[in-house]
């Protein structure tokens, strides 16, 4: 503005320089590669990981020493592992006779996780449901930040208390036999992924259009049912994810199950039994391991069974949301 | 069911979901105080300045504060060009229907889901002993990066938040009106001035968030770095970005499965907690304050 | 966005620090339960030695010899006798014979909660509680209440030489429960009426040291019979090193084996050389 008060034609520069146009124009397409560049960066680094999580995995195939050691039988059958016992699915890769089995590091994590869905997802979207449907909105604008602000403790922080208080109280509680449990850890799992499956169903909840809860509403339901029966639906996508993001974060989740799940690897169900998973497994072997060796690769090999598990956990819940949306697109309304 | 019974059920479960938003509250809560009223009254500032003692529970936790606070730098410095980069193409650039775009899209979101101890397995095959390897090979030095170290764990750091920073950047970018864009190539600007001057600038509170955002899950991060460069004790600061460090998450960790004296440790331990909450939830709660000015900014415009 | 002074100054800083040469630094990874000593005799020595840079890293004996195969540490902790094959990988790597140094000694040392009345144990019956063959604490004069049995990582050394020691090499039983970390396995049986677990000397705060039961004797872990080799479950802490030491790590190793490094051997719970 106040340019126009000044002598027009001293202050501003003629039209671009031939130069400086020229200059513009290589400007315009290093910054367009670099960016091009940045964008795909996810995807190279993406395949990396890939590549190297496999390729340390790959001798387990390739190399016919390896092949011996960690068989497909050797992984997934039962193993003669001691005289006058039955064979059984055990993980013990530093045994003078090696155990390789896969199957109590996989049910040790459904466990875990399990326990963790079963108590966070019901609270974490019924919590939604409150900040998005019932809440007063003073009220709102408390509970949410708080839960989020909660989302950034530590998982060390998690499982400290685990290991020295939670396991303490609900083993006097409930008098089990093992203080660290599949129990223990699950709970302290629910504390790291709850906020996260309430932020997200609770953003999925507030998307849904006023008009639905207005309908609703005139059509005589009351306003659990708006919520419950019009909203959640029309939110469901949203919570999906929400709840996808949460077993994915469970699954992976190392420090909490490595300092509060006891770690023995234990083909049960018992929830009130000790329990080891893929996560803590990678992180309290992975040090000693010599790089090149059976162990190394089976190592990396959990790995690679975690990254897939992600994986065909997002596709499959991305094609369940895209069928819905479909569905619900194409049916007459 | 009668209308009565709907409506006082319908009351019910709506108490039921504000039990559960309580005890969620309560909860995390309830750990807080837990993990920290053994510090009150026994950790004294000097604990945070301190270099670490003899003893595991002796001296303070200095090195392992700048420690933290250098990793989250450095882990800074490598993600945010390469996030904002990213975003500035899934958003800026790429076309919608653009294949490239679609794929690197779906990359992000599957990197967003990778476990971080995977990450951790990764920083230690390709950062430490591939590119190290590489490094030391090329410059004919005997083992200086091919091992563990502050650089190694950054990268390590720096490709677990670059989903969250590239999301967070993308949804900053989106609340930049378009108008403002049209208008500045309209005038004959090119699409990078127009990035520079325009687009940039008024996303600029949203991507400061997106950095905040990247720290405070950084900060908090141990099992990747556990693989990557963590030290249990190193009373001198990290030299150069092939030391090794200490790590606050890390020594929590230590403090609370190694020390011959678990009860003991218990105060430096809540210490060690809070150092560490007070610089995420610091972060946090400048993210989530930032957040929400931009997302009321969005809406009022 | 990075054009202002200071941000420029800022990276420039960050660069040259990046650059400068990190002056020798001693690296020591291995046993966990050496690291607390460890810290200690660094701490002292860096005082002794201004401008001396050590750092320490525990994660396990197997973690420490793993990172010496590497080249990634100058000096491994282990708190377990050396496997020959080991030292072969070693030899392989460097073309040297690497070098064992004995720096402190040790008893590992089995404990219980102190609401549990076992006080003493045979070989034989300690044998049985961690193979898995003794499951309730009434087999061996105790309560009738399941036995809760807490090892180690395999990483751990403790945990490797017990298995050796104890069970001739075989498994621990599947039921038991690996911790990662001495402190966190003192803390769960303190915690566990019904626990039993194992680490070095230096660690039996808030439980009851069980003593041995060997022929007619019951033997305590006392520095007189570690030092004897009485206590059956005695071992060396040791450092080993890829090549014989030179400059700091050799006045570090000397400064070790001195009165002044011994003495603080007994501070941190465990036993002197001499």
């Amino acid at each position: 503005m106040r340019e126009l008060t000044q002598p027009a034609v001293a202050a501003r520069p003629g039209p671009p320089s031939v130069d400086a146009q020229r200059r513009a124009a290589r400007w315009d397409l290093l910054v367009e590669l670099a960016v091009t560049g940045a964008g795909v960066a996810g995807i190279v680094l993406l395949l990396l990981m890939i590549v190297f999580v496999v390729r340390e995995a790959l001798p387990l195939v390739l190399d016919p020493v390896q092949r011996e050691q960690a068989s497909l039988a050797k992984l997934l059958l039962p193993q003669p592992w001691r005289d006058g016992h039955a064979p059984a699915l055990l993980w013990n890769p530093t045994s003078k006779v090696p155990k390789v089995s896969v199957w109590p590091l996989v049910i040790g994590t459904l466990k875990v996780t399990g326990v963790a869905l079963a108590v966070a997802a019901p609270a974490g979207v019924a919590a939604a449901l409150f900040t998005s449907e019932f809440a007063p909105s003073r009220l709102r604008t408390w509970v949410k930040p708080t839960i989020e602000l909660l989302a950034g403790i530590p998982s060390v922080v998690l499982g400290s208390f685990a290991l020295m208080t939670l396991a303490s109280a609900l083993q006097s509680a409930f008098g089990f036999d093992f203080r660290l449990n599949a129990l223990v850890a699950g709970l302290a799992m629910s504390l790291a992924i709850v906020p996260v499956i309430y932020t997200l169903s609770d953003d999925a909840l507030r998307a849904v259009p006023h008009t639905y809860r207005e309908a609703a509403l005139a059509l005589g339901a009351t306003r659990w049912e708006t919520a419950f029966r019009v909203v959640l639906p029309a939110a469901a996508p949203g919570v999906l994810g929400a709840l996808v993001l949460g077993v994915g974060r469970a699954v992976g989740e190392t420090m909490i199950v490595l300092m509060a799940s006891g770690n023995a690897a234990l083909v049960s169900a018992n929830l009130a039994e000790p329990t080891r998973t893929v996560s803590a497994t990678i992180a309290a072997e992975m040090g000693e391991v010599v790089m090149g060796s059976t162990h190394a690769s089976l190592l990396f090999l959990l790995g690679a069974i975690l990254f897939v598990f992600n994986l065909v956990l997002n596709v499959t819940a991305g094609a369940w949301v895209r069928a819905r949306l479909a569905r619900r697109e194409g049916a007459p309304s | 069911m009668t209308l009565g019974a709907r409506f006082a059920l319908g009351r019910l479960f709506e108490r039921l979901t504000a039990l559960a938003a309580a005890l969620i509250v309560l909860a995390l809560g309830v750990v807080l105080v837990d993990v920290l009223r053994d510090g009150v009254g026994v950790v004294s500032w000097r604990f945070f300045v301190d270099e670490p003692g003899a003893g595991p529970t002796e001296g303070g936790i200095f090195p392992a504060i700048f420690g933290t606070v250098a990793l989250t730098l450095v882990m800074t410095i490598i993600v945010m060009p390469l996030g904002v980069g990213a975003a500035l193409y899934l958003h800026e650039y790429a076309s919608p229907t653009s294949r490239l775009a679609g794929l690197a899209r779906a990359a992000v979101h599957h990197l967003a889901g990778v476990p971080s101890i995977v990450y951790g397995l990764f920083g230690l095959g390709f950062f430490v002993h591939a590119l190290g390897g590489a490094l030391d090979a090329a410059t004919g030095q005997a083992l200086k990066w091919a091992q563990p170290g502050l650089l190694w764990a950054a990268c390590t750091l720096a490709v677990l938040t670059l989903p969250t920073v590239i999301v967070a950047t993308e949804e900053a970018l989106r609340a930049v009106p378009s108008e403002v864009r049209l208008a500045s190539l309209a005038l004959g600007a090119t699409r990078a001035q127009t990035l520079g001057r325009v687009v940039l600038p008024a996303a600029a509170p949203g991507i400061l968030t997106a950095a905040v955002l990247a720290v405070s899950r950084g900060a908090g991060e141990v099992a990747p770095v556990l693989l990557t460069g963590v030290a249990s004790w190193l009373p001198d600061l990290p030299g150069s970005l092939s030391s090794q460090f200490m790590h606050l998450g890390f020594h929590a960790y230590v403090l609370a499965t190694q020390s011959p004296d678990v009860d003991a440790a218990r105060p430096a331990l809540a210490g060690t907690v809070a150092a560490l909450l007070v610089l995420t939830f610091l972060l946090n709660l400048v993210a989530i304050v930032l957040r929400a000015r931009l997302r009321r900014g969005m809406e009022a415009s | 966005m990075s054009g202002t002074v200071p941000a420029r100054l800022g990276v420039l800083a960050l660069l040259s620090w990046a650059m400068s040469a990190s002056a020798g630094t001693l690296t020591i990874k291995g046993s966990d339960t050496m690291v607390a000593l460890c810290q200690r005799w660094a701490s002292a020595f860096r005082d002794a030695n201004p401008g001396v840079r050590v750092q320490v890293t525990g994660g396990g004996s197997g973690t420490g010899l793993s990172a010496l195969l590497e080249g990634s540490t100058d000096i491994a902790m282990s708190s377990r006798p050396i496997a020959p094959i080991e030292l072969e990988r070693l030899k392989q790597r460097t073309g040297v014979d690497p070098v064992v140094v004995e720096v402190a000694r040790d008893g590992v040392t089995f404990f219980v909660n102190p609401a549990n009345p076992v006080r003493a144990l045979s070989v034989a019956q300690l044998a049985g509680l961690f193979s898995g063959d003794v499951t309730r604490w009434s087999q061996v004069g105790g309560d009738d209440r399941r036995v809760i049995l807490y090892t180690r990582e395999t990483t751990s050394g403790t945990s490797e030489f017990v298995r050796e020691r104890l069970l001739g090499g075989l498994d621990f039983a599947p039921i038991a429960q690996p911790l990662p970390g001495t402190g966190a396995v003192v803390n769960a049986v303190s915690r566990e009426r019904f626990g039993v677990g194992f680490g070095g000397a230096a660690f039996s705060r808030g439980v009851v040291p069980l003593r041995v039961r060997v022929a007619d004797d019951e033997v305590a872990p006392t520095p007189e019979a570690v030092k004897s080799g009485r206590y059956p479950f005695s071992r060396s802490l040791t450092f080993v090193l890829a090549r014989p030491a030179e400059g700091d790590t050799k006045r570090f190793l000397e400064w070790i084996a001195s009165d002044a490094g011994q003495a603080l051997v007994v501070a941190a719970g465990f036993f002197p050389l001499r």
